[in-house]
């Protein structure tokens, strides 16, 4: 056991998490107003809006996530027009063109679990708030927002926890993230498993992390469904 | 002490079963690793078989020691774990013979010798750079390649330059030019060109029959080779027959295939065949 | 090269080849899943039969390829299945190379992730069953096999059908994922198409659309099999 290879491969694959993590964030972030736009448009009533939001999702859910990376990153570049256009500022850098990925991808999966959150919300208490004279956005404040929230939390923690996996692919696209710097260290230094089992170790205290995270915010959204202290 | 896991204990094991083995083993069937996509020296047609010079000239040696050849491909980044591992028994991928390198594994004598080159768009302010097509031999004539380097760092300042993983272009940008300009290190080539072409990057290094395979096709119209042709040094003594240390009997009979087919000129006609120009060392 | 004939069946065109990766793909989905299947049954057979040392291990390994992202899998057991199975046989005397093909490497991978998901799909298929159908099953003298043959079996395999057909489209998009084994399946002769045509937008749209097809063509036979699967049974009421 050559534990100063162990260590040095530590700090080597942690240094690069800031990158899996900047990823993951940002993309979870965008994709979620990305998502709530595509949820709004799914149960507009608009019938062409209707139409995009279920190709959108569609075509993001259904394709592989390394094809949407490819797609964006090499496909995208290929084209003078793209080139040439304002977005080619932000297109060029490859840690934009991740992260817009992953925001859309995300996106997808997150307004269907919006879109079946704002369903599960029980039509008696959406009836009793408008007894009560409630109405659009203070209806939606109030009563529906919350409710759909508490909701979601489950499923959203599962695809929050999907994406930090997700951010390993950005490493096929020329990023330095956990995963490149760990299949890095094996071609130079030969030594298969020791990085791969760090690299592992880290995505897998970071996901139980943020699982505990989650478990924690819907206790905390949940006092009515806490044991009473009495 | 050997830092691998018991796994690792087990392959080293069965490396060392292998190597007592080997020695003795009647080579009739050699399996030869390539990317199928470092054109000219080798690539994928859409029928899926691999072609190109390097496809040729293993036919040619193989059939000159008797040997049946299969040629599978693999990545790039796998080369030299492939090879331990046993997945293949010969690496030929326009690996260059370099000392860091020969600490892995072992190589034939060389079969082909090619500098290395730049190449950037044809509007970029590097295309004027002086000494264009220079031959520069960092062994052979120090001052001459410090003046090249000193002159080739001065104009990629600030600029971003493109090499494939682990290649000795990789570590020649990562030795002397790290600090004037970012290296992107990329997978395969194709993703570089491509980057490239997108201007993601402003230049590339690479092989100069590869540039060149590159420069010939359409889309690459607006971009020109520049700068000094590169050699020696980190770029290694030219490109070898990678094979494992334990199997030096194979290593001789293909050394001998290879000198028999430079003495009857089969290796300069494949070469002119796919980089048109010669490239025998 | 124009795009007709980039993507065509003639002599320059990769027509063939994406079909073929296509096919490749559905395949060692296919083969995953199923890998995934015997898991998922084994753990969630651990999980039910109330042994804590055997809920531990499966809960232990559903949990471990739960929180590892599927490309840092797929890289192990490819590299590791080939370096055990060589290890293995040099261990009984034999030599040279014992490879894992690409194929069931890429199958055991797939197979691993999907089998710890499935083992909560079958679980919670299993607690679905109405109590009352196994206590008349041993009432009338059913024995443990007759039991899960005419029983178990295909009641939870009626409750798991959405669930699995949700983990078959998961495990269809992890399959690109073996592109970096070098397994010619979709993704990657998308890629090598792309590389050597320079043309990347169109190869990989056009892998992406290959996806998406069998993706529908699946929502369609999971349909039917679902209402198939579901036929006589008694729904709550919407």
């Amino acid at each position: 056991m050559d534990l100063a290879f162990i260590w040095t491969t530590f700090l080597r694959l942690i240094a690069a998490l800031q990158v899996t993590l900047s990823v993951w964030a940002l993309s979870v972030f965008f994709g979620a107003f990305i998502a709530a736009g595509v949820t709004w448009m799914r149960g507009s009533g608009i019938k062409p809006a209707e139409w995009i939001a279920r190709a959108y999702i569609f075509v993001f859910r259904g394709a592989p996530l390394l094809v949407q990376l490819f797609v964006v990153y090499y496909g995208l570049s290929s084209f003078p027009l793209v080139r040439a256009s304002v977005f080619w500022p932000f297109l060029r850098d490859a840690f934009n063109c991740a992260t817009l990925s992953c925001a859309l991808c995300t996106a997808a999966y997150q307004s269907e679990i919006f879109r079946g959150a704002l369903a599960g919300v029980p039509h008696g208490q959406v009836e009793a708030a408008r007894a009560c004279g409630m109405s659009g956005f203070l209806l939606f404040r109030r009563v529906i927002f919350p409710i759909a929230l508490r909701q979601a939390l489950p499923a959203y923690s599962t695809e929050v926890i999907s994406m930090v996996k997700a951010t390993a692919l950005v490493s096929l696209v020329t990023l330095w993230d956990v995963m490149s710097v760990a299949l890095k260290i094996r071609n130079d230094t030969l030594v298969t498993y020791t990085p791969l089992l760090i690299a592992g170790a880290i995505y897998f205290v970071v996901n139980y992390l943020i699982a505990r995270a989650f478990i924690f915010i819907e206790q905390w959204l949940s006092p009515h469904l806490r044991a009473r202290s009495a | 002490m050997n830092r691998r896991s018991l796994l690792g204990a087990a392959l080293t094991c069965s490396l060392l079963v292998l190597a007592g083995a080997a020695s003795a083993k009647d080579w009739k069937t050699v399996v030869i690793g390539m990317e199928g996509a470092y054109e000219p020296y080798n690539l994928t047609d859409p029928s899926g078989k691999i072609v190109g010079f390097e496809p040729d000239l293993a036919m040619d040696v193989c059939a000159r020691i008797k040997v049946e050849c299969k040629i599978i491909a693999q990545d790039w980044d796998g080369m030299i774990p492939g090879l331990q591992a046993g997945k293949f028994d010969v690496i030929m991928d326009g690996m260059s013979i370099t000392d860091e390198r020969k600490k892995q594994i072992d190589f034939s004598v060389p079969y082909a010798s090619v500098p290395a080159a730049l190449a950037t768009a044809k509007s970029s302010p590097l295309a004027k750079l002086a000494g264009a097509g220079k031959l520069v031999n960092f062994d052979k004539d120090k001052a001459v390649g410090a003046a090249a380097l000193a002159s080739l760092r001065e104009a990629l300042k600030g600029k971003t330059l493109g090499v494939q993983v682990s290649t000795t272009h990789a570590t020649f940008a990562g030795d002397h030019l790290k600090d004037v300009a970012t290296i992107k290190e990329y997978k395969t080539t194709d993703e570089r060109d491509l980057d490239l072409k997108s201007g993601r990057i402003d230049a590339v290094l690479d092989d100069e029959t590869a540039i060149a395979s590159m420069l010939g096709k359409d889309d690459a119209k607006d971009f020109t080779e520049f700068g000094p042709r590169l050699t020696g040094g980190d770029f290694g003594v030219g490109v070898g027959m990678g094979i494992r240390k334990s199997d030096a009997d194979l290593t001789a009979k293909f050394d001998k295939a290879i000198k028999a087919a430079f003495a009857d000129g089969s290796i300069k006609k494949y070469s002119l065949k796919w980089f048109k120009i010669d490239t025998t060392p | 090269m124009d795009l007709l004939t980039a993507l065509g069946f003639g002599e320059r065109g990769w027509g063939p080849a994406l079909l073929y990766g296509a096919v490749m793909t559905v395949l060692v989905s296919i083969a995953g899943l199923a890998i995934g299947a015997a898991l998922g049954s084994l753990v969630a057979w651990a999980k039910l039969s109330g042994v804590r040392i055997a809920a531990a291990i499966g809960g232990g390994y559903a949990a471990i390829f739960r929180g590892l992202p599927e490309l840092l899998v797929v890289y192990f057991v490819y590299f590791g299945s080939s370096a055990t199975l060589t290890g293995l046989d040099h261990l009984l005397g034999g030599e040279g190379f014992l490879g894992v093909p690409g194929f069931a490497a890429g199958a055991l991978a797939v197979g691993v992730i999907s089998g710890s998901y499935q083992a909560e799909v079958f679980r919670g298929a299993f607690l679905a069953i109405a109590k009352g159908e196994l206590e008349a099953a041993r009432a009338v003298g059913m024995g443990r096999w007759l039991m899960f043959r005419r029983i178990i079996g295909p009641q939870v395999l009626r409750f798991a059908l959405p669930g699995l057909g949700n983990l078959w489209q998961v495990a269809l998009k992890d399959s690109s994922l073996i592109s970096v084994t070098g397994l010619a399946e979709l993704m990657r002769t998308s890629q090598v198409a792309a590389g050597s045509t320079h043309q990347p937008f169109t190869f990989y749209v056009a892998g992406g659309a290959l996806y998406l097809a069998i993706t529908s063509i699946s929502d369609r036979v999971f349909e039917f099999a679902e209402a198939r699967a579901t036929r006589g049974m008694r729904r709550e009421a919407h």
